[in-house]
């Protein structure tokens, strides 16, 4: 955690409130985001309870599971929350765009909007992950015949949850409580900010009330139930069991009203379970609304865009299901996506934030100040030709730990490199940096206009946004793969055991 | 901070130390460790409150519930019957299955012939009778059907009763399974088998991954184990090394019932364990220099009259108290191990300690205890002390970095309103 961060909990401590540490949204939020509210069964490795689910905040669905063990409920369940995702889905695909050749890519079709799930929780995440792989190698024949939506769900589900969620940068499939930890710091732990309602409560308190007098409030299961995806052992014993035992005692002695009462009854006390959660959910996403979206978002949204586009022309093609494990080459390059999509997303963020940017100022890794003199006509003879060099000299107050040599680049103007050429100690406190622009001028002799920082200007410059971008590692094709790596992957076939899986 | 009393001081021999003990729990029975306690042990070991309520045998839950600040455990009766269940399908036939599994692919253990000794009924009862609650009787089977095992005999232990001394004091820990010989199957024909201890637990492995913190609280509960087999061996004068390093983890695999075996090494959870039991006999030099007031007595009187409630030998306040008088080591995290968390989280939150956001935010924050000192050095409000140079150099750049920017910054301005 960078000091900044702990002095502004610190700092929400004392105040009662959370602060904000970022000044602008750093996520997408869809005009149309599907709200999904996953409860699943405890004990059990992905038996879905309930889901509450809807992009109508007045109007939600709720799934249920009268019993969560017995598998064709299961199903059904699947077949009707595909139903409801897989409408939605289709819905953000109607419009595409031209996306013009490049030297890489040739001209494709770009779907104008993609799907965005909404999450309590990073657990509710893992549970859409573990329901998307306990449906996508399901088939319509063999053993355990399902609904042909089952497995598209399943692969739906895993692209969200699995290979969307991690993505840094990625906003088709968000938890809210990360989302909200990364823009606010409340006075309470990173653990305590897991739990939404109290995080919740720390951002937005009701009226009257400190953020953390609500926050302790919004944490008594009794009043407040969990988000998910696990439920209150309490409520677990005290409501869920006995519901559940009534319904398959009314089962077995076959008397179906008794059976429907039960399932009526099951059915309201996982309502009442959920519906503050839903509310709660869509409280967060007004609070995201609130915030001015950054300026890479669009860029971002795009991304994830052209994703979801590739991802279901792949369906359509008929691609296989995502792998049980991704091949040597799969894994490796998605490592390496992993790892440029981070780098990306830490430089937009720092680039669209001064908030954000002042993390890498204390840190050491960025200075800003006043601009206090400009030689814009200095030069640099490099064989035949001159090349503008101008110097810049800024006063700053942060503590300039970087030597001279230094490569730097500022959020104004991020394709301009400049040198760090000395760091002395100003007479009236701070430092007096010399700096040496070096490009980003035009292809003159003289510096194009604009292009050099005025006297007076505040600036910020930082390291890493000079940072070269990594150069994505070379990797064979998946045909190509070593054997040192296990040789070429298996083509995939949907085997008679994945069909046969079992699945209590 | 750091309770690192001298052990040397005016401690009280280890008699002193029990008779203390015995009077800060009043007169109600110790409750004793367990495992999963015993395992709790490594993750917060510097808080001395939790070490003297732990060895003088206080519940404390029923402490926590007492001072108004009731601990949320519980487990689900979903998970509790899924558990039992799967432990059951496993143990079935005398454990037949189990043994398959170490034979199968991946494992491909060597395993003898064992004979099945169910430890937890008595030889003659009923086998359909309820585990035998006598931990004394338990305990003494449970030696003798390991000293066969030191003599070579293939014998495969269910319900064992092992013992660990725990600052001095007799915790009983049971592995809810097995401890059975077998030999790796690279190992060369002429290796000594090994015994291992199997732990059933019921999260599911899928496609070869389990939750890494439920698998790490397994490994260190099986360590318990495999530390307190250890032990009773070199008491029967057998070379302890005979009970392997490796504990064997049976897992429903992905999501059927199907039971698979994940070999897990603990030796790392083994030293850990090992170290915090070895602190422990610094108990004495804790409550040495306790008030002879305090105590944690939870006894209640019978009421005099019917419908009264009973009289509590000490009242909350009291109890509270005392509480305060032993120093606690609050971290987040101790909400998910230990019974008075809610206590002492709202203790460090009134006092402003930094402990109470985590230990990262301390750390960031130079290691200042205090929120409002931090505050004051960012401020410039108050200077830094000895020590402090460093800290307080970074908490001004940062309080200086975040107002600039929050003045530049176009969301701010609603948001800030509450940073008093």
């Amino acid at each position: 955690m960078s000091t900044l961060t702990a002095l502004a909990r610190a700092r929400a401590a004392r105040g009662g409130r959370a602060v904000p540490i970022t000044a602008v949204r750093h996520v997408h939020v869809s005009d149309e985001p599907l709200v999904v509210i996953p409860l699943m069964q405890a004990g059990e490795a992905a038996a879905p309870l309930a889901v509450m689910a809807g992009t109508d905040r007045d109007a939600p669905t709720l799934l249920v599971v009268a019993q969560p063990r017995n598998r064709d409920q299961r199903f059904e369940f699947l077949t009707a929350f595909a139903e409801l995702l897989v409408p939605y889905i289709d819905a953000r695909r109607q419009h595409t765009e031209t996306v013009e050749a490049t030297k890489n890519h040739e001209e494709w079709e770009r779907c104008t909007d993609a799907p965005q799930l909404i999450l309590p929780n990073p657990g509710g995440v893992e549970a859409l992950r573990l329901l998307g792989r306990s449906a996508r190698f399901r088939t319509v024949d063999g053993p355990y015949p399902v609904d042909a939506r089952v497995p598209l769900l399943g692969r739906y589900l895993t692209w969200f949850a699995d290979d969307r969620a991690p993505m840094p940068g990625s906003s088709v499939c968000l938890a809210l409580t990360s989302v909200l930890a990364q823009h606010w710091a409340t006075g309470q732990s990173a653990l305590e900010d897991q739990h939404l309602p109290a995080l919740l409560s720390w951002i937005d308190p009701p009226d009257g009330m400190s953020g953390a007098a609500a926050a302790l409030l919004a944490e008594d299961p009794d009043a407040v139930p969990p988000a998910g995806p696990a439920t209150d052992p309490a409520f677990d014993t005290g409501v869920l069991a006995p519901l559940v035992r009534a319904q398959e005692e009314a089962r077995a002695a076959d008397d179906m009203r008794a059976v429907a009462k039960a399932e009526e009854e099951l059915r309201a006390a996982l309502a009442a379970q959920l519906e503050p959660t839903w509310e709660t959910v869509w409280r967060g996403i007004d609070v995201l609304r609130a915030m001015p979206a950054a300026a890479s978002d669009e860029l971002r949204w795009q991304v994830d865009r052209g994703r979801f586009t590739d991802f279901m022309t792949g369906i359509e093609d008929g691609a296989p299901p995502q792998p049980k494990r991704p091949s040597a080459v799969a894994a490796a390059r998605r490592l390496a996506d992993l790892e440029s999509a981070q780098q990306s997303y830490d430089r937009t963020q720092a680039i669209d934030d001064p908030l954000v940017l002042a993390r890498y100022r204390v840190g050491g890794e960025a200075f800003a100040g006043r601009i206090t003199f400009v030689d814009a006509e200095r030069q640099e003879i490099k064989g035949k030709r001159a090349w503008p060099r101008p110097l810049v000299v800024m006063q700053t107050q942060d503590e300039v730990i970087l030597r001279p040599g230094v490569k730097l680049a500022s959020p104004a103007r991020v394709n301009q490199t400049v040198r760090l050429l000395a760091v002395r100690p100003a007479e009236a406190g701070g430092f007096e940096v010399e700096l040496e622009l070096q490009s980003g001028m035009g292809r003159g002799k003289t510096p194009e206009a604009g292009s050099v920082p005025a006297v007076g200007e505040e600036r910020c410059y930082a390291t890493f946004l000079a940072e070269q971008r990594g150069t994505r590692p070379e990797l064979p094709d998946a045909d190509q793969t070593p054997w040192t790596h296990g040789g070429p992957p298996w083509p995939h076939v949907a085997r008679a055991e994945d069909q046969a899986e079992e699945w209590r | 901070m750091s309770p690192s009393v001298p052990q040397a001081t005016a401690a009280p021999g280890p008699a002193g130390t029990a008779a203390r003990l015995d009077a800060l729990r009043g007169p109600v029975p110790p409750r004793s460790h367990d495992a999963r306690t015993i395992a709790a042990l490594t993750v917060n070991p510097g808080c001395s409150r939790r070490a003297v309520l732990d060895a003088a045998g206080v519940d404390k839950r029923k402490l926590a519930e007492r001072i108004g600040f009731p601990a949320r455990y519980g487990q689900s009766p979903f998970a509790i019957t899924r558990g039992l269940a799967f432990e059951k399908q496993v143990k079935a036939d005398n454990c037949a299955a189990l043994l398959e599994l170490l034979r199968a692919e991946p494992l491909r253990f060597d395993v003898p012939e064992h004979e099945y000794v169910d430890l937890g009924v008595e030889p003659e009862a009923d086998p359909a009778a309820p585990v035998n609650l006598d931990r004394a009787a338990r305990y003494e089977r449970t030696r003798q059907a390991f000293a066969r095992v030191a003599a070579g005999e293939p014998l495969l232990a269910d319900h064992p009763l092992l013992r660990l001394d725990v600052g001095g004091r007799t915790a009983y820990v049971e592995p809810d399974v097995v401890a059975l010989s077998a030999r790796p199957a690279d190992a060369s024909a002429s290796a000594p088998a090994r015994l291992y201890v199997a732990e059933v637990k019921s999260f599911a492995v899928i496609d070869g991954q389990a939750d890494p913190a439920k698998v790490g609280a397994a490994a260190t509960q099986a360590a318990v184990y495999v530390l307190a087999l250890r032990r009773l061996f070199t008491e029967l004068g057998v070379d302890p090394a005979i009970v392997a390093d490796d504990v064997l983890l049976i897992c429903p695999t992905d999501f059927a019932n199907k039971p698979s075996a994940h070999l897990l090494d603990v030796r790392r959870q083994i030293a850990a364990v090992e170290r915090q039991l070895a602190r422990l006999p610094r108990i004495g030099a804790l409550i040495a220099d306790l008030d002879p007031a305090v105590d944690f007595d939870l006894a209640v009187d019978p009421p005099e009259a019917k419908g009264e409630p009973g009289r509590e030998h000490r009242s909350a306040v009291e109890l509270t108290k005392s509480l305060t008088m032993i120093e606690a080591r609050y971290a987040p995290e101790c909400v998910t191990n230990c019974e008075m968390a809610f206590h002492c989280r709202s203790e460090a939150r009134a006092a402003g300690a930094a402990d109470a956001l985590g230990r990262s935010v301390r750390d960031a924050l130079g290691g200042i205890e205090s929120l409002s000192e931090a505050l004051e050095i960012a401020d410039g409000t108050a200077g830094a002390g000895s020590g402090q140079h460093e800290a307080a150099r970074l908490l001004r750049a940062a309080a200086r970095a975040y107002d600039e920017a929050l003045r530049v910054a176009p969301r701010a301005a609603g948001g800030s309103e509450a940073d008093g």
